[in-house]
């Protein structure tokens, strides 16, 4: 699988303040992430240093393992970062021309776009005259001008009504339906249950978590799981018994897997044990995405 | 570059002020050089500008090219707002995401530039040509492109002044405040003058540091035709020395350097 984007130790201090602090992660073809936090903390500095506005205090990123530059890669990537930024003296149609020539893309996807987030009938307004769903949604076509391979939303629902709220979710997941891989920030918890595949969960400009959302929501909790060898006789005996749901590999000798009922992790081993599986790792992580959220910012706001 | 050429001229085709500001400076372009040419029934007096010789070639393309410099004020309040209507937008960070580089983004700003400083260069010469073939008393070719220079360096006054916008544009961000910087640089430059001109009568320095400054410099580009005119001349009797040095040529093209370099450092040390 490829990697579209990797960040490394990237680091952004603003005097005193650490707003992004050895952040490291790596965004994979296909999935959709969410970078949840709570605000401040982080997320759209890390956005923006990846989209080239912010300049690292340390630490590096690279786009598709390398191969290109940042700002070639953003060609191919669409992104909306905080507040809709367009000319207010133009129409959408000619808002939408300029990105175009700066990608270097013919026009032709315009109409298109445009009815994807429905503006179709107001295409030839002042973008000044929008209201803010509306320039939302411009934003969001813009960003899909290029046929995008990394989408990157930032807060894409702040300050919108209910209804437009919905409006926004629709089309983004009506995007991810399409394979379109999907970086999405927000601090609104099951906006990111909704719709992302994986998390990443910032507090204070640290990582303080990375991994699967059904691994965070599971009820029952869910167990890490690690064998030096014997890693198909363990995922073998795992799918054959009811306590276990999904199964995620993680490597060679990691395995994450969903608990279907309430069961302790010393139960778990002697289990193994009968059936000749030494594990090198076992940890049971609990609870739901909200309680997990809560826990882990709590945890570290201590 | 013709890309970024088009980019920018996508971003002021639509802009109503570009437009207007742009309007204005054409339509008092032509003005001043019609009103030259109206002849003055004043009663007794009949008078025309265009009679005591400054349409002559080839001192038209001295008079007029200093002349019409003086309107590149208009000129410049576009490049400001071309500059700070992207800060006010927040569009400089949207160009960016695109796509954008910041050097990109300068250099389309700066070719942007160097097409309305050409722009207003060919209109002079059309305008100037025009004229004196009408009301010049020489009308032999090797006299009419003779002293040509003074459109090179009214090229070059402009790109250096609006390259010194450009700076200020995206150092301030804010395009009342850069017309106030402009201003008080300008004033600035006028009291430090002053003062250095008052040594120079006072102990008999002559004053060599002013025209390193930047808007003494582009003024050292074109400077006043006045007492080259035939009756200003035979009045006060004495002549200054207009003539444009190499050097004054190369201390603008310095200048229009650093405040070029000088806006892509701001842009890219800068978190937007």
């Amino acid at each position: 699988m490829s990697t579209y984007l990797k960040i490394k130790n990237l680091t952004k201090r603003y005097g005193s303040l650490t707003a992004v602090d050895d952040l490291s992660f790596e965004i994979k073809k296909g999935n959709i992430y969410g970078i949840l936090g709570p605000n401040g903390s982080g997320k759209s500095t890390t956005l923006g240093m990846v989209l080239n506005v912010i300049n690292p205090t340390s630490g590096n990123f690279e786009w598709f393992e390398g191969k290109t530059t940042t700002q070639e890669a953003l060609k191919k990537i669409g992104a909306i970062i905080e507040h809709p930024n367009f000319y207010p003296y133009m129409t959408a149609v000619q808002n939408l021309e300029l990105v175009c020539k700066i990608k270097g893309i013919s026009t032709s996807n315009i109409e298109e776009k445009l009815a994807i987030v429905n503006l179709s009938d107001r295409k030839n307004s002042k973008f000044k005259t929008y209201s803010l769903g509306m320039k939302q949604r411009l934003a969001i076509a813009s960003a899909l001008l290029n046929n995008p391979k990394v989408l990157i939303l930032d807060e894409p629902t702040n300050g919108l009504d209910p209804q437009g709220i919905h409006q926004i979710r629709e089309i983004i997941l009506k995007i991810a339906q399409q394979g379109t891989t999907i970086l999405l920030a927000s601090h609104l918890l099951y906006e990111v249950e909704k719709i992302c595949s994986h998390v990443i969960i910032l507090n204070k400009g640290k990582k303080i978590y990375e991994g699967s959302v059904k691994a965070m929501s599971s009820n029952y909790g869910y167990l890490e799981l690690g064998v030096m060898e014997q890693q198909e006789k363990l995922i073998n005996f795992l799918k054959n018994h009811d306590y276990f749901g999904e199964i995620e590999i993680k490597n060679k000798h990691e395995i994450t897997v969903m608990l279907t009922q309430e069961v302790e992790s010393a139960t778990i081993n002697k289990l193994l044990f009968k059936e000749n599986i030494i594990l090198s790792h076992l940890v049971k992580q609990n609870s739901s995405l909200e309680k997990n959220f809560l826990e882990i910012t709590q945890n570290f706001k201590n | 570059m013709l890309n970024l050429l088009q980019i920018e001229f996508h971003k002021m085709r639509y802009n109503r002020a570009t437009k207007i500001f742009l309007i204005i400076y054409f339509c008092l372009f032509f003005s001043i050089t019609l009103f030259s040419s109206i002849r003055f029934n004043l009663g007794e007096i009949n008078f025309q500008l265009a009679e005591q010789g400054i349409f002559n070639f080839p001192y038209i393309w001295h008079f007029n090219t200093y002349f019409a410099a003086i309107l590149k004020i208009f000129l410049a309040l576009v490049v400001i707002s071309m500059i700070s209507t992207e800060y006010s937008n927040q569009t400089l960070k949207q160009n960016l995401i695109d796509g954008l580089s910041k050097k990109e983004f300068i250099l389309s700003k700066f070719y942007m530039i160097i097409a309305l400083s050409l722009a207003s260069t060919i209109l002079i010469f059309l305008v100037s040509l025009g004229l004196g073939l009408i009301f010049s008393d020489f009308n032999e070719i090797n006299i009419i492109f003779s002293e040509m220079g003074y459109l090179g360096t009214y090229f070059l006054k402009l790109v250096a002044f609006f390259s010194f916008c450009l700076f200020l544009g995206v150092w301030i961000k804010r395009s009342a405040f850069v017309i106030g910087a402009l201003f008080v640089w300008w004033v600035a430059e006028g009291i430090i003058k002053g003062i250095l001109t008052f040594r120079k009568q006072k102990y008999g320095i002559k004053d060599q540091i002013s025209q390193f400054f930047p808007l003494e410099a582009m003024n050292n580009l074109i400077k006043e035709p006045l007492t080259k005119l035939g009756i200003v001349k035979s009045s006060i009797g004495v002549v200054n020395d207009v003539n444009i040095y190499w050097y004054q040529i190369l201390i603008a093209l310095i200048w229009t350097f650093i405040f070029v370099w000088g806006a892509y450092f701001l842009i890219k040390k800068r978190d937007l």
